[in-house]
């Protein structure tokens, strides 16, 4: 019978370091997921899962085990993910001009029909894309978390560190971002 | 242009691409390696293997030591009692003391 994550952790506490992999192994396909959520290229992407690991790793004898392992380190991870995202925010100014043929196409359609423009279509996927990376740190983190991957305000809360009032009031200020972002990139074409 | 209802369908956009979790090829091990160079340095076998080599120096300088005093033992006829040798050389300040006053 395989090792379950608490006898991995201790063996791993007591020194044996190669007990460590099976819950690299285990999480990763995880961790990935999420880092994929806030970056795009894939050498951003394995950064922030290598230094999300080399944290847990290093700040494992924090772990006290009162709640899954896969929920502390998923906290590790999107603290790391807001950390890429604020360090690299400054990248983040997109202009219309900058719209692919197929994402103004998708949103003639829209204008013309809105049930026309699917939002299961490549151009829509690249379009919302482009709208996150437009975001404030926060807010795409809000938007990711809430909207995206649906979680509760209290799971939200629990993931970032930071209070259910203060999650809501960013909550507020990121939807409100986000419409400012679309409205910046149809202004010109369609208002 | 209703930019709200735009909004939600490009959330819903967003919502229907699934979670990408495809890992690169034995990427463990790249992590695994980095750890390694990370990890902060065990003070106490690092003490404990330097105490090892001290204590093998030490065996070493004290065998050649008492191997050559052997040797120069056996070699040299011109030695007297050592007990003698001592006691006059302990007993020089003395004599040189009694000189003095």
């Amino acid at each position: 019978m395989d090792p379950t994550d608490p006898e991995l952790i201790a063996a791993v506490l007591k020194g044996d370091a190669a007990s460590f992999e099976p819950l690299v192994k285990k999480y990763l396909p995880r961790v990935f997921a999420t880092a994929r959520r806030y970056a795009r290229r894939d050498s951003e992407v394995e950064d922030i899962v290598q230094e999300v690991w080399s944290k847990a790793f290093l700040k494992l004898s924090s772990f006290r085990g009162e709640a899954p392992f896969e929920h502390w380190l998923m906290r590790l991870a999107v603290h790391t993910c807001y950390d890429f995202l604020r360090a690299h925010q400054r990248n983040r100014e997109t202009s219309f001009t900058e719209l692919s043929d197929a994402e103004t196409g998708w949103l003639d359609r829209y204008v013309a029909d809105p049930d026309d423009a699917s939002e299961s279509a490549a151009a829509a996927k690249q379009l919302v894309a482009r709208l996150m990376e437009m975001l404030s740190p926060p807010a795409r983190l809000i938007i990711t978390l809430l909207e995206i991957e649906d979680k509760s305000v209290k799971e939200i809360s629990a993931l970032t560190g930071w209070s259910v009032p203060l999650v809501k009031v960013r909550a507020f200020r990121a939807r409100a971002e986000m419409r400012k972002c679309l409205t910046k990139i149809t202004r010109d074409k369609y208002l | 242009m209703n930019t709200t209802e735009l909004q939600k369908k490009l959330i819903a956009a967003a919502r229907s691409m699934a979670a990408d979790e495809r890992v690169p090829y034995a990427f463990e091990k790249r992590i695994m390696a980095r750890l390694d160079a990370v990890r902060p340095p065990d003070v106490w076998s690092l003490w404990g293997n330097a105490l090892w080599r001290a204590a093998v120096s030490c065996v070493a300088v004290t065998l050649l030591t008492s191997a050559w005093m052997l040797w120069s033992d056996h070699g040299s006829s011109t030695h007297g009692d050592f007990s003698e040798e001592l006691e006059t050389a302990v007993l020089v300040a003395a004599d040189s003391a009694d000189e003095t006053w």
